[in-house]
């Protein structure tokens, strides 16, 4: 496996191998399918939707719906106007949604297509609304895709009409349905009202009943997003992923934010729950408690399993500073850290992290690929590879011990369910990196040391 | 109203008129039934198309496993055909694979601004420096035409300079109306730079090459595992386990099979014409049809030794799955199909089914063109349009010194009686009266085509899957077959067979209705009326 990879390091700057991100429209995309009665549309050649509803559909095994603007050539000489004023009709006609979600893509960014003249000029039906954003695919990564498209929602659709609704906002980052189930179980448990914005739980996790469903129940609703503007605060969740929409927030709403690391491992939770406390002025409940409490109890216990492992993490920024506290938490090493998403605040996130913890000689960077991160390995190995799917060349390469977590996760069932956030979500994480740590041990053991206790 | 009036009734009348000329439904009564494809999809359509790269990178030259195949363009399209096509491959001995890599020039801002060559060229070095490869194909996405990146000026200068070969492929996203287009410019780039180049004659009695065989999930390796076993040697595969290092002496075999006609028919027709070599048309998908393709090609050769190998190695591997086959045929005896997959699989795939009982009741292209569904002699009529102009149709000469005919024109008149040399008749033919025919299927038409049919299970891609599942009909994806396989020849038979049966039987079935929707759960006392 990747037999190909040197150990010895030539620098590169131009040719990317094995990347760690991927391009803005499926991040666009990804947020739109968190709004109810939402069709993503991509304005650009037909393979663009294609690639994403495949991808998001091999990482949540559900259906991903979108339509596109199937550009030709002549579209692309000529401007895409004429096709996206006919997709529009066309999806109001067929598939009936509420609200139409334009996101760009580099095709249409290239030859430079301006969708607000281009929505100016269509007939949209009665009571039906078109947004856009603009999403580069050569500018960022769909980390930037997702938060864009949240911020064309805002722009095109939130208001402000002075009257509190008594709601706090939850920008829940780039996670999964199982992780935004959790944040707002957690709000619920601590009596505070949100909007959560977007919302993919039961759309992305949606269940199986004998009958397809176009616009399954889930999705933060049109007058939720109206409602933005009026809600009394906002608790921005990842610094990287929310930061821009919730300034967007702030600017034109006045808004007032509290931006959070996701809240991955026991820290980053408590401040999640300490601050859905401060708003709503209430204890937190036992049955939180109770549940950290079980967490650090499970610390405790299986300590010696993690105590100074080394690990590398990778995968998109928010996610893998989460997952880098947690690891630190465990008292393990995080080697190498990296993500593809060229922001170079993760630099400083991560770093800040490991000064934090005290831990020396572990590497962050922003903007890596994983063929970067594999000769890192190969010049000095790690006792685990914590991230998504492509990781499992690598652990098979080297043959390390490997946790999936993150985004895409394209080869295992049920991780879109359940939640990394939240005391559980770390209970879960834990399961997972001692099962593996503990397997490996007891495949290569002596069999005079297999230990049937442990 | 039949099934496809009603299919389209939904429709209002400008979406109407263009697909009302894409679906039919077969009548045996009407010669030549005619179908509308390879046309533009209607902006807005949930369409499962995909576009001209994911035709040339993702299908037929990302499978080239000692090409390091680098995507000139941002990130996206690159990262998404990584690893996700399971074409398999094996590095030949002392060889390399570039299979399990991705490479991008991963372009930001200010190379769609001041233009990309100078990061594709610095790029290039890099991949020299770091992997040495004997081969580079650039593979280009959309905004490389668009800002004038001339990456076939760069494959010559990277040609010059390293002395290797790099061959450049302008396969713009936008470019045609599908994958389809993207076919078509990889097979130009195969016959222009590598088909040819090579000299290392094959030493076995008869040699083929197997065109348009993908390798996906190992079926690749299943049909040549029997081809070897009658004694066949295999110079080179378009493009499934393929390599630069064989492909460049394909000219040298004796026949070109075809098993993907859409994607690959271009390379075959043109080394028809250059090198002299025929082409068979060839099914390995099902039992019956992987035995009529065996007796197919010992015809061609006319070696009575060869013919009778043929026949005892049929006999043979028939045998050793005969057991198998029977209990999953009992199982799946009398159900029905659809099948909705890119441009030559709904036609192989009808053949497997019926082996195992089942009947195909809706068959659909992503992106075939008429001859694919009516037949080769259709393509004189085909008439061009402004997406297939701007594809280029190379023109090519009998070579000088390496032209040879294999047969006389007699010898090859009369074999075209017998088998589909140099031809291809289609898929309407194979089908049945009824039977529902969708090009350019779409979301809308597939949810119609299933409740008006009800077929027993449905096979398509993973964009569809979850969707028809949903609905409460088993789904296979039959481009990845859900990571099994292999699907082809003999074993893959059973292998599929298998896989069918648990997609029909699987007992989560039983379970979508919960009890308390079909049982009352509420109990009580009736304590009537006193008064």
């Amino acid at each position: 496996m990747l037999d190909l990879t040197p150990k010895e390091i030539h620098p590169r700057t131009a040719l990317r191998v094995n990347p760690c991100k991927t391009c803005q429209p499926v991040g666009a995309l990804y947020a739109a399918l968190g709004v109810h009665k939402c069709m993503p549309h991509s304005h650009g050649s037909q393979g663009c939707v294609s690639y994403h509803r495949t991808f998001l559909s091999r990482h949540f095994k559900e259906p991903a719906m979108a339509s596109t603007s199937s550009f030709t050539e002549g579209a692309s000489v000529f401007g895409g106007g004429s096709n996206v004023k006919t997709a529009v009709r066309n999806v109001f006609d067929i598939y009936d949604p509420d609200i139409i979600a334009i996101h760009t893509t580099c095709l249409s960014e290239t030859i430079g297509d301006d969708l607000n003249a281009y929505i100016g000029d269509m007939d949209i039906p009665e009571g039906k609304l078109v947004v856009h954003t603009n999403t580069p695919s050569y500018v960022g990564s769909h980390i930037n895709g997702f938060f864009n498209m949240m911020m064309g929602f805002i722009n095109y659709l939130t208001k402000k009409t002075g009257v509190s609704n008594g709601k706090t906002a939850i920008f829940p980052g780039f996670v999964n349905p199982g992780d935004m189930r959790e944040m707002k179980r957690t709000a619920s448990l601590l009596g505070v009202p949100i909007t959560m914005f977007p919302d993919t739980s039961g759309v992305m996790d949606a269940p199986m009943t004998g009958k397809f469903e176009m616009y399954p129940n889930g999705g933060t609703t049109l007058p939720e997003i109206q409602g933005l503007g009026d809600c009394d605060s906002l608790l921005a969740m990842g610094h990287i992923t929310s930061v821009e929409p919730a300034e967007l927030l702030k600017k034109k709403f006045k808004v007032p934010f509290k931006l959070l690391p996701l809240p991955i491992g026991v820290e980053a939770t408590d401040q999640f729950v300490m601050e859905l406390s401060k708003i709503s002025k209430q204890e937190v409940p036992y049955e939180l408690e109770e549940q950290r409490g079980q967490l650090i109890d499970i610390m405790l216990d299986s300590q010696a399993y993690t105590y100074q492992k080394s690990v590398a993490i990778f995968g998109d920024p928010d996610t893998v500073v989460g997952l880098t506290a947690l690891c630190l938490e465990l008292g393990m090493i995080p080697k190498y850290v990296i993500t593809g998403t060229p922001k170079e605040e993760f630099t400083r996130l991560v770093e800040a992290l490991f000064a934090k913890h005290g831990v020396e000689g572990c590497v962050a960077k922003a903007n890596a690929d994983l063929f970067e991160l594999h000769q890192w390995i190969k010049n000095d190995p790690v006792d685990l590879l914590l991230g998504t799917s492509y990781g499992k060349q690598i652990a098979k390469a080297e043959e390390i011990p490997f946790v999936r977590a993150g985004f895409p996760i394209l080869d295992r069932y049920v991780h879109s369910y359940l939640p990394m956030v939240g005391y559980i979500g770390a209970i879960r994480m834990i399961e997972h990196i001692t099962n593996v740590l503990m397997d490996t041990d007891d495949r290569l053991c002596a069999d005079e040391d297999l230990e049937v206790v442990l | 109203m039949n099934e496809r009036e009603r299919m389209l009734e939904k429709y209002a009348a400008r979406v109407y008129k263009n697909r009302k000329d894409h679906v039919i439904q077969v009548d045996p009564a009407v010669e030549n039934q005619s179908i509308t494809a390879n046309t533009r999809t209607v902006p807005g359509i949930i369409t499962n198309r995909g576009c001209c790269y994911a035709g040339c990178k993702g299908v037929v030259v990302g499978p080239l496993k000692d090409c390091l195949v680098i995507t000139h363009g941002p990130i996206g399209c690159g990262y998404y055909s990584w690893g996700t096509r399971r074409n398999k491959a094996v590095a030949n001995e002392g060889g390399q694979n570039y299979v399990p890599y991705c490479m991008s020039t991963d372009m930001q801002e200010s190379d769609i601004v001041f233009g990309g060559e100078k990061k594709l060229e610095k790029a290039i070095a890099e991949a020299m420096d770091i992997f040495n490869p004997s081969c580079i194909m650039i593979c280009s996405t959309c905004p490389i035409g668009l800002i004038g990146d001339d990456v076939q000026a760069v494959a010559r200068r990277t040609e010059e300079k390293y002395c290797i070969k790099c061959v450049g492929f302008s396969c713009e996203g936008y470019k045609g109306v599908s994958q389809s287009a993207g076919h078509h410019i990889a097979n130009n780039g195969l016959m222009k730079y590598i088909i040819g180049t090579g000299d290392k004659r094959p030493t076995a009695k008869h040699s083929i090459n197997l065109l348009g065989e993908y390798n996906i999930g190992g079926d690749g390796w299943e049909q040549e595992r029997v081809l070897k076993r009658i004694g066949y040697e295999v110079v080179t595969v378009f493009t499934g386990n393929g390599s630069y290092e064989t492909m460049k002496n394909a000219h040298l075999a004796d026949l070109n099979l075809v098993m993907c006609h859409r994607s690959i028919n271009y390379v075959a027709e043109m080394m028809k014409t250059k090198y002299g070599i025929d082409w068979l048309k060839v099914n390995f998908i099902g039992f019956g049809a992987s035995a009529q393709s065996l007796r197919d090609i010992a015809k061609y050769f006319n070696d009575p030794e060869l013919t009778a190998r043929t026949e005892e190695v049929i006999s043979d591997e028939l045998a050793q799955i005969f057991e198998e086959v029977e209990f999953y045929k009992s199982k799946l005896k009398g159900k029905t199909a659809g099948i909705f997959v890119g441009g030559s699989r709904t036609h192989h795939y009808q053949e497997l089914l019926r082996d195992l009982g089942m009947e195909t009741v809706i068959a659909g292209y992503e992106f075939a063109h008429r001859d694919d569904y009516e037949g080769r002699e259709v393509i004189p009529s085909i008439k061009e349009d402004a997406d297939s102009k701007n594809i280029e149709t190379l023109t090519v000469q009998p070579d000088p010194e390496l032209f040879q005919e294999r047969l006389g024109e007699q010898e090859r008149e009369a074999l075209r009686k017998e088998i589909p040399l140099d031809s291809y008749d289609g898929m309407i033919r194979v089908m049945q009266g009824g039977s529902m025919v969708i090009d350019d299927y779409n979301h809308v038409e597939t949810e119609m085509a299933i409740k008006l049919i009800k077929p027993d299970i449905f096979f398509s891609g993973i964009k569809d899957k979850y969707i028809i599942q949903k609905g409460g009909t088993p789904s296979r994806q039959i481009h990845s077959y859900d990571y099994a396989g292999p699907y082809a020849g003999f074993r893959g038979a059973v292998n599929f067979a298998r896989d069918v049966t648990m997609a029909i039987y699987t007992s989560a079935w039983a379970y979508v209705t919960p009890p308390w929707k079909s049982t009352p759960v509420l109990e009580g006392v009736y304590t009537g009326g006193a008064s």
